[in-house]
């Protein structure tokens, strides 16, 4: 298990080894030029995204989870929809909307009779856009953990505030929200880790981040240790933020506020009402319905290329990767899970500690960890047989569908492995004594009695992967197989070259897709609140 | 009559903490036993070693004259044909109640393992619910499943973990009873492990008291209330509180209580000893001289338990009917009925 753990972790450990191999000439340059952008922007779109997230995540929390007004029950579970859209297809559709050609601008200059340079109109592709595109897709991670630190507040801590002679507005920044900070604060490092991983959105805009800047100095510059070593500096955030959510996640416990309580809701009426209405609509028109409607536009200007054969062997070639990679990610997670749970110990709690890493590191730090060690490996057999046989083997490796499935398994197991132990931690193990005192051995335990009682899990576990890789763009973009495309690939290169209404059908199949885990997430808080 | 289970010596440590140290206990085949005391007392640890889901350190653990236990040597817990009632029960989810308790019959034929899980069904009154799921069921029933499900491959002994912890306390007597006569109708050794001692009482034929991983008395439950080996074991069956008495010049015990009736014994004068003062050993009589003032009272519905200040400070417990109803702080005419007495030299009882 610890070997398993291990080969996952190879590629996070080839990126940190980089730091400590040669550096080449390249990096001179990159410090003279572009490295100060990187860094900067990097830093800036973190600050944008940390602040719009918070802002976005702990009103819309505060507004379905403790206050009454027409529409909270839809408002509790459409405002997490956002989620499906992944942030390089918000940032086209926005862009296909607002850009001088789109609709927006056009109507401007029909009603007012502007023309070209008669006015002022924000650019979106620029940095304050790309904040404003992650923020809009990337609060739900925040709202979603705030509002059950909210609802988990009793209420008898909000009345004792309150009948201390604190005001509904002062108990809400002296009581509430401080109690929520933890969820707060793990719910906006997951949002930035996110951020971080983002490539689609920034190269879209042309914004100068890590991300981008790795895959200009592989691509452009051809220097793969290069490459390798940007990785490892952006690693250092990362990991900074991996460090804060468990802390911030550790301390969650410490904030739980005596018995629970049904909450008691603050009843807005008038104009508070509308104002809470518009402030929710505004969230999810902006972050889904909008884009979201965009995209079914163009897709409707020419429905007849949904059937053509050209998408359906993209959706074809997406769809079995995704399978693939999912059905892997579930049988090591459960191979990782039920070992840690057969021989709790040291080294499985750290194997399953090191794996479940992997969700926080982004995708082109993966991609770059991944090409290392196959291209080199690639490179021995093909120098050894050269020698001995005088044959050249090619690349085995490197380019194929297995290192993109690797790489997807490495990024992704976490997934498995978290939904995997969390259901195996439901099953109490007076269950599984029982079954071994009435004479069945561990492995035929597996079989009849957890495989059996996980099975809500374990599709939970296939399905949220499935999504997560239909959806991963850099990973697949540096990995896939030469002419390999997926719909996510697709949509990104159409877009790029401004034929957007071309990738809107890419784009909102995985929309579409991405909604499965959403409504997955909506059944689960519903029965949470049932349950409460 | 044939030993069923014989626990030699066993101890159990995690680290520096001994859970159990060197118990022993035997049963003979068809006798339910008990391992009674208070949480963390080591009486669970000890259940799951006999079941297989904990190495021991010292001892060993045998059934019928099989090893299955020793600090070298373990057989797994599917090979040991030991049946385990679990707290919480753990029934399967996923499998209905027939499913449940054919569970542990899959080396039987069809035929064999349905009418076996229907005969088991009709012992414990269940025949009517066998498709019926673990969560359509009540406490008591899912209980009842447990049982049959943990007989059906019929074990050579059967452990019982805290079985009717999980049930209303006023089921639970008579739930222990009702277990109790099902086992003994199918001669099954059994042991059962609770904190609880009416539990014990109402279906063990021998209790084991345990404290801080020792097993302090073995013995049928009348001699753990009437000759209780220590302290602890007066006190935590039964109640009751230690006084301390010096034998007087003659012998006897006479120490504001009134002359002791020692059946011809008679100590050392001088002595210290202790006397174990049980609420029922102090009788509420409105003739008697002897009044004491009350400390503490507490309406028991059918009587008043009081507790009563002795003239030198220590403090006694007394069952009063519940219409004597005397307030804190007055006095109570009382006549000692210390006949039966336990008294204990140090922390040994001595045998009167």
């Amino acid at each position: 298990m610890l070997a398993t753990s291990l080969v996952i972790a190879l590629p996070v450990l080839v990126i940190i080894g980089s730091l400590f191999g040669g550096y080449s000439p390249a990096w001179e340059h990159l410090i003279d030029t572009v490295l100060g952008d990187y860094v900067v922007n990097s830093v800036l779109l973190m600050l944008g995204v940390g602040a719009g997230t918070l802002l976005l995540g702990v009103s819309a929390a505060w507004l379905t989870a403790m206050c009454e007004f027409p529409g909270r029950r839809f408002f509790s579970w459409a405002l997490l929809l956002p989620m499906a859209m992944p942030a390089y297809i918000i940032a086209y559709t926005y862009t296909g909307m607002l850009d001088y050609a789109g609709p927006v601008q056009s109507l401007l200059r029909d009603t007012f009779g502007w023309g070209y340079g008669d006015y002022w109109f924000p650019e979106i592709r620029s940095l304050g856009g790309a904040v404003c595109m992650l923020s809009l897709v990337l609060y739900p991670y925040t709202y979603l953990l705030v509002r059950v630190a909210f609802q988990e507040q009793s209420t008898a801590v909000l009345e004792a505030s309150r009948s201390l002679g604190k005001t509904l507005p002062a108990t809400f920044f002296r009581v509430a929200l401080p109690l929520a900070r933890p969820a707060i604060a793990a719910g906006v490092s997951l949002a930035l880790m996110e951020t971080l991983a983002d490539y689609g959105t920034v190269s879209y805009f042309g914004v100068s981040a890590f991300t981008t800047g790795i895959f200009r100095t592989w691509y452009g510059l051809g220097e793969l240790q290069t490459a390798a070593q940007l990785a490892a500096f952006l690693m250092l955030f990362v990991f900074m933020l991996f460090i804060l959510e468990r802390q911030s996640r550790r301390r969650l416990r410490f904030y739980r506020t005596g018995t629970r309580q049904p909450p008691r809701r603050i009843a807005l009426c008038g104009w508070r009402a509308v104002t809470a209405v518009g402030l929710a609509s505004a969230i999810l028109v902006s972050g889904f319905l909008l884009p979201a409607s965009q995209l079914a536009i163009w897709v409707l200007q020419d429905p007849a290329r949904a059937a053509q054969p050209a998408f359906l062997a993209l959706a074809g070639n997406s769809f079995l990767l995704a399978a693939i990679a999912a059905a892997c990610c579930l049988l090591l997670a459960l191979f990782l899970g039920y070992g840690k749970r057969l021989f709790p110990g040291f080294a499985q709690t750290t194997a399953n500690g090191v794996v479940s890493m992997g969700y926080a590191v982004p995708g082109t730090v993966i991609a770059v960890g991944v090409l290392i060690p196959f291209a080199w490996f690639d490179n021995v057999v093909d120098s050894w047989l050269r020698e001995t046989l005088g044959v050249s083997s090619g690349l085995l490796l490197s380019g194929t569908l297995g290192a993109l499935v690797f790489a997807y398994v490495v990024r992704f197991l976490s997934v498995s492995l978290q939904t995997v132990e969390s259901g195996l931690a439901r099953i109490r193990p007076s269950i599984d004594e029982s079954a071994r005192s009435l004479g069945y051995p561990p492995l035929s335990l597996l079989r009849r009695i957890h495989i059996p009682m996980l099975r809500g899990s374990l599709l939970t576990a296939l399905l949220l992967v499935f999504v997560d890789v239909l959806k991963e763009l850099p990973t697949t973009l540096i990995l896939r197989p030469f002419n390999f495309n997926t719909l996510a690939v697709r949509a990104h290169e159409l877009a790029s070259d401004e034929r957007l209404a071309d990738a809107a059908l890419p784009a909102l199949a995985i929309v579409l897709i991405g909604l499965l885990p959403v409504i997955l997430l909506t059944r689960n808080m519903a029965s949470d609140n049932a349950a409460s | 009559m044939t030993q069923q289970l014989d626990v030699n010596r066993v101890s159990v440590r995690f680290g520096d903490f001994t859970a159990v140290d060197s118990a022993s206990i035997t049963l003979n085949k068809g006798e339910i036993g008990c391992l009674l005391g208070p949480s963390g007392c080591g009486k669970t640890t000890l259940l799951r070693a006999i079941a297989g889901f904990q190495t021991i350190n010292e001892g060993q653990i045998s059934v019928r004259g099989r090893v299955l236990s020793t600090p070298d040597m373990q057989v797994s817990p599917e090979q040991r044909r030991v049946g385990m009632v679990f707290q919480d029960f753990a029934l399967f989810p996923h499998l209905n109640v027939s499913a449940n308790v054919g569970f542990g019959l899959r080396h039987l034929q069809r035929r064999e393992r349905e009418s076996r899980v229907r005969r088991l069904l009709k012992m414990v009154s269940l025949d009517d619910y066998a498709g019926a799921w673990p969560h359509e069921l009540s406490g008591g029933q899912q209980q009842r499943v447990a049982l049959a499900r943990a007989l059906a491959p019929g074990p050579e002994i059967l452990l019982l973990d805290e079985p009717f912890s999980s049930l209303d306390s006023e089921l639970r007597t008579q739930l222990a009873s009702e277990v109790r006569d099902l086992l003994k109708a199918d001669g099954v050794t059994a042991i059962l492990v609770t904190h609880d001692q009416h539990e014990a009482f109402a279906m063990a034929d021998q209790v084991s008291l345990l404290h801080d991983g020792h097993i302090d008395q073995t013995d049928v439950p009348y001699n753990l209330y009437h000759r209780p080996a220590n302290a602890f074991v007066a006190q935590f069956i039964g109640g009751g509180s230690l006084i301390d008495v010096t034998v007087n010049a003659d012998g006897e015990l006479n120490d504001r209580l009134g002359v002791l009736d020692m059946k011809s014994r008679s100590f050392a004068p001088g002595q210290q000893l202790r006397l174990l003062i049980r609420p029922d050993d102090i009788e509420y009589d409105e003739s008697s001289a002897i009044q004491l003032r009350v400390v503490e009272r507490a309406f028991r519905g059918a009587n008043f338990l009081y507790e009563l200040l002795l003239p030198d400070g220590q403090h006694v417990p007394c069952l009063a009917p519940s219409h004597i109803a005397a307030d804190k702080g007055s006095l109570l005419p009382v006549r000692f009925n210390l006949q039966h007495v336990v008294i204990f030299n140090g922390e040994h009882q001595v045998f009167t």
